[in-house]
């Protein structure tokens, strides 16, 4: 039967035991720019994200970590690879079938004062994805958001207040509330806390912590600052570099784009920042339409090999140093 | 002994709403030496980017400077008539601001821009001000001065406007420079370049800078001194070394606490501060810190603490202080943080959670 | 009292009391004394409007298509014909207030159509893209070019002068700028986050339109619709006074002026009146759309 197939292709195939709840096969993302050239946002790029894990997804502007949360999202299609969430493809789904897996994978965005519709109350917008699956209806409706609010630390009646009245941590916390009512498994966490102060950051960090132990959820934690996350993978210019617990990272990372940029995280020690230089990058990013060839980060690399192997070969994510380190350098480890 | 060049006493700065009259400066004293580099810290809201923007008069409507003295050169900023102080900004004192592409203008050359921060005082003839351009975009590092001088700030990026906002701001060699929140804006290794920077200016220009900023690791890299100032006030001020190992002031202590470090191996949770920042129209009894303060005394809560000298040169304004809070009673304290955030409402919710 | 003390991360020092759009644009609106001038008269109008058929009952007005030919062409001031009569005796005041009916209804009601229309098409264009907005989009540029008078002459020729066909006619020309409106507000709030949140949260494209699109929408649409307003009443006027739109005896003020034009040299007045009393009311609607504009553009909070 047609659906019957349909529906079998979009099941792939499962090794026994299989812990990853999404898994990310060598996503491509190009948009068209100006003058018919291409903008490649996102250059190749596999992962693997674990039930209950948290993993983070670091790097500066332009290296493509958000166009590919909103890729494994499916927010926006992927120009050539596979986003395979619990063994389901998700490119090949459209319309109500993709609506429905949003029941389980939701995003918590960036910017608290953009992402929710100024003029909705609340209550609404908290309810919203219960609407859009028929969960709750009426008084039912009414207590399981003013549980949500409850949950991440609100006034439960303020359901009927709009997103113009509340500060940017509390606006945040109801972006928070939205994306686990439908109790969701996965949660991309789209640099949640950069647009908050700094002891708003640790409540909100302490929440998602505190909600992942008890709900089991999983994480795809967005951010530009490493400190925030232990396991990472970091991006350069719609590449993974390396992927790696956070403390392996700082004593023994492998490729020369992630030493330099922890270097360049200042240390909130007045001792250790006086003793130390950070080791500053030369040049600028370069433009994704125009990547460097080879190896995307040659042209500011200290131990480039130019002309040679950096220039002409673009390096594969493999294992180098310790444990599950990973690392897309033709001499890692060698900084 | 020197003179400092900035001294700002008792400022209190304040907008008059409807809601009622916010105190955004409320009584702020502090002093910035000759070639100094002092951090102004704090969260949004208390005040400090305010405390810049009287420094240049440059307060928006419906704030006003309502009482207090700034000396600059021991000259008052607040008594200047308008055209003294259009000569004092961006002459003597400089700003450079967040987002500069706000600030630059977007059809006008950048080199133009830079010229005409000179041409608007008269210490430079348009002739040496054309001739200073060049030169100042290179001492920021932008590379290909020469041709960028004609680009617009749109062909920049984040950083290199940054560097020419700064080459803007200094143009004039003013003896002190605000930076407010200049890298906040900015990739980590952009920021990086952009605090490199500023203190080889400070180093060889001898330009005071003072940096707001929330960025705590910040300070710990560029600074001498910090303030820490709360609700408008100063709450925190002494050399960088000291605050950062003996904090004397909870809220200091807790922010410091509460920054995820790089090279630390966290296993659980940060520390919070809990509550919210406080309600600048409403301002509680006593000491404004008091309802998120994990070791407060009663006498918080109805007197408000001066600010006292704690060690040399250190100031703290704190009842308690935290010198005299045992290691045990901190922990104590942390766990109870802990205790205190959501856990009790998850077993509640898990507990009617069957059905959805 | 606001949700939350005015709390001090938050304070925006533009808008420091944090209050919403609409309230915000409202203490604007009221500020700008033309404009609430404007409304004032325009309630009086239309109050005026609604009942003058009482009026007519209780003698204050009289019968505006009541002839008394003896008492034809007799100037403002005369008694018991304070506007004067016209050249079949008719009162001139009865005739403006019953003819502000006509004018009012087909002005505001018009926009209910342009509402429709041009609101479906704007958000369709705007929210689908692709084919989808080439192929309403070229149809709106063709009827955009089309000169507006000349197809509404041509619809009212074809289906009859009268008040349904008239209004019909209007609203069938008047939607295209609105729908070149709404699919640009379309257009730059589809970008939105809280748009993009809306899909990650499953809901279906005519969801996030009805409830996201269109409510933020609503600002400029007003202002849209308001302007519309003047436009749509002389547009009426001018198929009166061409002839090929409501005829006497009705009392619009179009066939006012149509009827007195024959006399203008002579009786002048028979002319000015319903003039003055269209570029009144069409000055008034400009001004509350101004105002409108003024008060609900977000770049001007205070």
């Amino acid at each position: 039967m047609a659906g019957g197939q349909a529906a079998a292709a979009t099941q792939v195939a499962q090794a026994p035991a299989d812990r990853s709840i999404v898994r990310v096969e060598n996503v491509v993302k190009h948009y068209p720019a100006a003058g018919g050239a291409v903008v490649q946002a996102v250059a190749g790029v596999s992962l693997d994200i674990r039930r209950g894990e948290t993993l983070g997804l670091v790097g500066e502007s332009g290296c493509g970590k958000s166009t590919l949360a909103r890729l494994i999202t499916a927010l926006q299609p992927v120009t050539s690879g596979r986003v395979i969430f619990k063994g389901q493809d998700l490119s090949r789904l459209r319309g109500r079938r993709l609506r429905r897996v949003r029941r389980e994978m939701q995003i918590i965005f960036q910017d608290p004062f953009a992402s929710l519709d100024p003029r909705m109350t609340v209550g609404d917008i908290i309810a919203e994805p219960l609407d859009n699956f028929g969960l709750a209806r009426g008084k039912e409706r009414r207590t399981r958001v003013q549980e949500l609010l409850r949950l991440v630390g609100l006034n439960p009646n303020f359901t009927n207040r709009y997103p113009h009245e509340f500060s940017g941590g509390q606006r945040q916390r109801i972006g928070i509330a939205r994306a686990l009512s439908v109790s969701p498994s996965f949660i991309v966490c789209d640099e949640p806390v950069s647009a908050l102060d700094v002891s708003i950051q640790a409540q909100i960090i302490n929440l998602l912590q505190d909600l992942q132990k008890e709900f089991q959820l999983t994480y795809l934690f967005i951010a530009h600052d490493l400190a925030v996350v232990r396991h990472l993978s970091v991006m350069y210019l719609g590449k993974v570099v390396e992927i790696a617990d956070r403390v392996d990272i700082y004593e023994h990372s492998q490729h020369p784009y992630t030493k330099a940029l922890l270097s360049s995280i200042p240390v909130p020690d007045p001792l250790i920042e006086r003793g130390r230089e950070p080791m500053l990058i030369k040049g600028e990013i370069p433009s994704p339409v125009n990547p460097p060839s080879g190896c995307r980060f040659h042209t500011r690399c200290p131990i480039a090999r130019v002309p040679g192997v950096c220039s002409e070969v673009e390096p594969e994510l493999e294992p180098h140093g310790h444990r599950d380190q990973e690392a897309a350098c033709h001499f890692a480890g060698e900084v | 002994m020197t003179e400092p060049i900035l001294r700002v006493q008792d400022l209190r700065t304040q907008f008059f709403t409807s809601r009622g009259v916010v105190h955004a400066v409320d009584g702020v004293s502090f002093h910035v030496d000759p070639g100094e580099t002092v951090a102004v810290v704090g969260e949004s809201g208390c005040g400090k980017t305010i405390t810049a923007l009287s420094i240049l008069r440059l307060v928006p409507e419906p704030g006003r400077i309502v009482s207090g003295k700034i000396l600059f050169k021991n000259r008052d900023i607040v008594e200047m008539d308008g055209d003294e102080v259009r000569n004092y900004r961006g002459n003597d004192v400089a700003m450079i601001f967040q987002d500069p592409m706000t600030s630059l203008n977007p059809v006008t050359k950048v080199g133009a821009q830079i010229k005409e921060a000179m041409t608007a005082h008269d210490r430079f003839t348009p002739v040496e001000a054309a001739q200073r351009v060049v030169p100042l975009l290179k001492r920021v590092r932008v590379p290909a001065a020469e041709r960028r001088i004609s680009d617009y700030p749109h062909q920049f990026s984040g950083g290199m406007r940054q560097r020419a906002m700064i080459a803007m701001g200094l143009a004039n060699e003013p003896s002190l420079l605000i930076a407010d929140e200049p890298t906040t804006a900015l990739d980590v290794t952009v920021q990086a370049q952009v605090i490199q920077l500023l203190k080889q200016l400070n180093r060889e220009l001898g330009t005071a800078i003072i940096l707001i900023t929330h960025n705590t690791a910040l300070v710990a890299s560029m600074c001498e001194r910090v303030i820490v100032m709360y609700a408008g006030r100063v709450v925190e001020e002494g050399p960088v070394e000291r605050i950062f190992a003996r904090p004397e002031h909870p809220y200091t202590w807790s922010l410091l606490r509460s920054v995820p470090r790089v090279d630390e191996a966290r296993k659980g949770r940060l520390v919070s501060i809990r509550g919210l920042p406080p309600d600048l129209v409403r301002l509680p009894p006593g000491c404004k810190f008091h309802p998120r303060c994990l070791f407060k005394v009663d006498r918080c809560l109805k007197e408000e603490p001066e600010l006292e000298e704690v060690a040399p040169d250190q100031q703290a304004r704190c009842w308690v202080k935290m010198s005299t809070v045992s290691e045990e009673t901190r922990t104590a304290a942390q766990a109870s943080e802990v205790a205190f955030d959501v856990a009790a409402e998850i077993k509640k919710r898990m507990r009617s959670d069957a059905k959805i | 009292m606001a949700a939350t003390a005015l709390l001090a991360q938050d304070i925006d020092w533009e808008n420091p009391q944090q209050i919403g759009l609409w309230t915000d644009a409202w203490m604007r609106f009221r500020r700008n004394r033309l404009a609430v001038g404007s409304l004032a008269f325009v309630v009086l109008l239309i109050t005026l409007a609604l009942i003058a058929p009482l009026l007519e009952r209780f003698g204050l007005l009289q019968d505006p298509t009541a002839q008394d030919v003896v008492s034809n062409y007799l100037g403002p001031g005369a008694a018991h014909h304070i506007l004067g009569t016209d050249d079949l005796g008719r009162d001139v005041l009865s005739k403006v207030i019953f003819g502000s009916q006509v004018s009012l209804s087909i002005g505001i009601l018009v926009q209910a159509i342009v509402l429709v229309i041009g609101g479906s098409i704007g958000l369709a264009a705007g929210y689908f893209g692709g084919w989808i907005d080439n192929l309403l989009m070229r149809f709106t540029d063709i009827m955009y070019a089309f000169p507006d008078l000349l197809f509404v002459l041509i619809i009212v020729a074809a289906l009859g002068p009268t008040l349904l066909n008239i209004f019909v006619a209007i609203g069938l020309v008047s939607w295209v700028g609105l729908a070149r409106l709404v699919r640009g507000q379309v257009l730059s709030i589809k970008e939105k986050e809280f748009v993009e949140a809306a899909r990650a949260a499953g809901s279906s494209p005519i969801k996030i339109i009805l409830k996201h699109l269109l409510p933020n929408s609503l600002g400029p649409v007003i202002v849209t619709l308001t302007f519309g307003i003047p436009a749509a009443i002389f547009t009426e006027a001018v198929l009166d006074f061409l002839g090929v739109g409501l005829r006497p005896p009705q009392p619009t003020w179009g066939v006012m002026v149509f009827e007195g034009y024959a006399a203008v040299d002579a009786y002048p007045y028979l002319v000015i009146i319903p003039c003055v009393a269209l570029s009144m009311t069409m000055l008034a609607f400009n001004f509350i759309g101004d105002g409108l504009r003024d008060a609900l553009d977000p770049r001007m909070r205070r």
